[in-house]
């Protein structure tokens, strides 16, 4: 295995990693718990921002985050060919699947 | 038809739909009795994972919980599912690349150490047998109100199922039955908070619902308007408001979180799928699932609480509807008339108030409240069956695979056949339902004090070590057993001695730093990973064979 390419898709994993953690973060523990009483405030419907944040829009910024990880993990993949192993592996379990199901 | 024969036919029909598919997916070697073979698909691992999750606490219980704690119920709502987040970007592919069976697995092979092996054997098995027990119960509360049948019946009838299907099925049986499962508790959850929703607001999404304006009959204006304008009455803190410190919500949210990102019966899930990038994926339709649930509940918390106090606040205890008796008989709800004027004052202040409801009556009771049909409140039956069930189950493989794979395969008979393997991971399944009926029939009255314990356990011990183990190649064995160590200790002491030696104490003033018990796993983290970055410094380095196997599952789709 090539040691250096590996060495260069660890450090981007990590910088994705350091990305949407710090949103998350952010998200988590600054929007929803220490500035919550600036952010109630500001009113959208019936909602007060901060109290919205807490009790919905943390939950919907945790899906979007991990999409959005999925997604930027394929883009690095592709980039360093990890996909076609990873593709090869799932092909060769499936093989393996159809046997099975004959017992 | 009478409520009675459509709970019947609900859960019959669920049960059977259970019982076929367990004998549809039997197990015949180790890996699948494990990790169903991992050839799970990420769709329905997805679909297992937030089953496994949603747990008879989450199903029955949090609604309640956030309708009673407001704004505060947020640690739970946030604590969660945000751990999902770590759990897909630090854990979960890294661990799927390693290939394994199980978490000690993991922490044992990285750590090239039997006794780091044994730490996590004994932290899996206390974590799951402190949750299995609060499911039993959960199977017998539903089964005694809903099908009135004797509690420590619906407790063995339970047992019976779960055994049935996890025995015969183990990993796989559990996956697919748990694919079910979901689908039936989120059928039976959304229902009625739609129909709640219409009633109320006319909106059709409960979760706008929520922010929109009551409908006339209900005095019209914001519904968390309405409802901060009614505590405030009654001499409550407005809804919206919290009443727990910043930093104490704050560590509770965050032991919560690291406490979800180390339970073992969630991160056994993606050893099933067949790849990292499906191990990924799964995550996302995993926490997804959970959502659709989660974001719902404090709807229906906030509709709930609405509807309860204008009906029973200054009302007359005589013109009460038939739900208010059937619950009072059950003593859920409990009404002592303190001023003797027959009407029921719903007020903060202990001194006055007359009315005790119980927090789990919210989800139980809604669909009556709301005057719903009967077939709805059969599937809110199937549906906490359905949750109670599918945790149930997860927990009891993880049990008995610390036990029969970790405990005697990987380290006191490591000589015993897979087929000897398996068998022994059958009668340790059987042996952990008995002991889970058990608790179910004589519930320990620390049950509920012990769950902080569970997450502070996990949060304080597991997430550091596996995340240490896969970011830093330099971790040894001696940083990562002191780590463990410190985090558990500190964090047991710290919960033991306000939960059981001195549990009058357990107020804000008494907290060191204002951080309640249930908070203070993250506090526990905190002391595990410095302990180990430090005395990792000045140990030896590991072996060339771990650093190599950690660089290994950094980079995905390499031949183990």
């Amino acid at each position: 295995m090539n040691k250096s390419s590996d060495n260069l898709y660890w450090k981007e994993n990590i910088r994705i990693l350091t990305i949407l953690l710090s949103i998350w973060f952010v998200v988590s523990f600054l929007l929803s718990v220490i500035f919550v009483d600036q952010l109630d405030s500001i009113r959208i419907g019936g909602f007060k921002l901060g109290f919205w944040m807490a009790q919905q829009g943390s939950i919907y910024v945790y899906v979007v985050l991990i999409f959005v990880y999925l997604k930027m993990m394929d883009n690095l993949d592709r980039k360093y060919h990890h996909e076609e192993k990873d593709i090869l592996s799932e092909e060769a379990r499936e093989r393996g699947e159809t046997g099975d199901s004959g017992e | 038809m009478s409520l009675q024969i459509w709970t019947y036919l609900c859960v019959g029909i669920s049960f059977i739909v259970y019982i076929g598919i367990a004998v549809w997916s039997r197990a015949s070697s180790t890996k699948e009795f494990y990790i169903a073979g991992a050839h799970v698909p990420p769709l329905a691992n997805g679909l297992a994972t937030a089953a496994d999750w949603m747990s008879a606490a989450s199903f029955i219980s949090m609604a309640g919980i956030v309708s009673y704690m407001g704004r505060d119920g947020s640690v739970y709502l946030m604590g969660w599912t945000g751990g999902y987040v770590l759990l897909a970007l630090l854990i979960a592919p890294y661990l799927r690349d390693f290939g394994k069976f199980t978490v000690p697995d993991f922490i044992g092979d990285r750590y090239y150490s039997q006794f780091a092996r044994m730490v996590a054997v004994v932290c899996a098995i206390f974590v799951s047998f402190t949750y299995v027990a609060g499911q039993m119960r959960g199977v017998g509360v539903v089964f005694s109100r809903f099908l009135e049948v004797d509690i420590n019946l619906g407790v063995l009838i339970g047992m019976g199922i779960v055994f049935f299907y996890a025995v015969l099925g183990g990993m796989k049986g559990i996956t697919y039955t748990q694919v079910a499962q979901y689908c039936v508790l989120i059928f039976a959850y959304m229902v009625p908070a739609v129909f709640i929703s219409i009633l109320m607001t006319g909106n059709i999404i409960p979760q706008l619902g929520f922010g929109s304006e009551l409908n006339d009959s209900f005095g019209g204006g914001y519904l968390l308007d309405r409802l901060d304008g009614l505590h405030e009455e009654l001499g409550f803190t407005a809804y919206t408001e919290s009443v727990r410190s910043s930093i104490d919500v704050l560590f509770i949210t965050g032991a919560l979180i690291m406490g979800t990102a180390g339970l073992p019966h969630v991160i056994i899930r993606f050893f099933t799928v067949p790849s990292v990038r499906a191990a990924r994926k799964s995550a996302g339709y995993a926490l997804l699932f959970i959502a659709i649930l989660y974001t719902t509940a404090p709807a229906i918390a906030a509709f709930a609480r609405t509807n309860l106090i204008n009906t029973v606040s200054n009302a007359e205890y005589s013109s009460m509807p038939s739900w208010f008796r059937t619950w009072e008989n059950t003593n859920l709800i409990s009404f002592e008339d303190k001023n003797g004027d027959g009407l029921i004052q719903y007020v903060a202040d202990p001194e006055e108030n007359e009315l005790t409801v119980d927090r789990d009556i919210i989800v139980l009771a809604n669909p009556e409240i709301a005057q719903l049909p009967n077939w709805v409140i059969a599937l809110v039956a199937a549906g906490g069956l359905a949750a109670a069930l599918s945790t149930a189950a997860g927990l009891l493989l993880v049990i008995s695979t610390a036990i029969s794979h970790d405990l005697l395969k990987r380290n006191l008979m490591p000589d015993i056949s897979e087929k000897q393997e398996l068998l022994f991971a059958r009668i340790a399944i059987f042996f952990a339902v008995c002991i889970a009926g058990y608790f179910g029939i004589n519930p320990p009255g620390f049950v509920a004090q012990v769950v902080a314990f569970a997450f502070g356990l996990a949060a304080s011990s597991f997430f550091p070590a596996i995340v240490l183990g896969i970011f830093s190649t330099r971790m040894n064995k001696e940083g990562a057993i002191s780590g463990m160590i410190a985090g558990i200790v500190f964090t047991a002491i710290y919960i033991v001695y306000f939960k059981f030696i001195n549990p009058a104490a357990d107020n804000a003033d008494n907290w060191w730093l204002g951080i309640s018990p249930e908070g203070i796993g993250t506090l526990g983290m905190f002391i595990n990973f410095a302990v180990a970055v430090i005395v990792c410094r000045f140990t030896s380095e590991p072996p060339q064979a771990v650093k190599d196997m950690v660089l290994d599952i950094r980079v995905p789709g390499k031949p183990d």
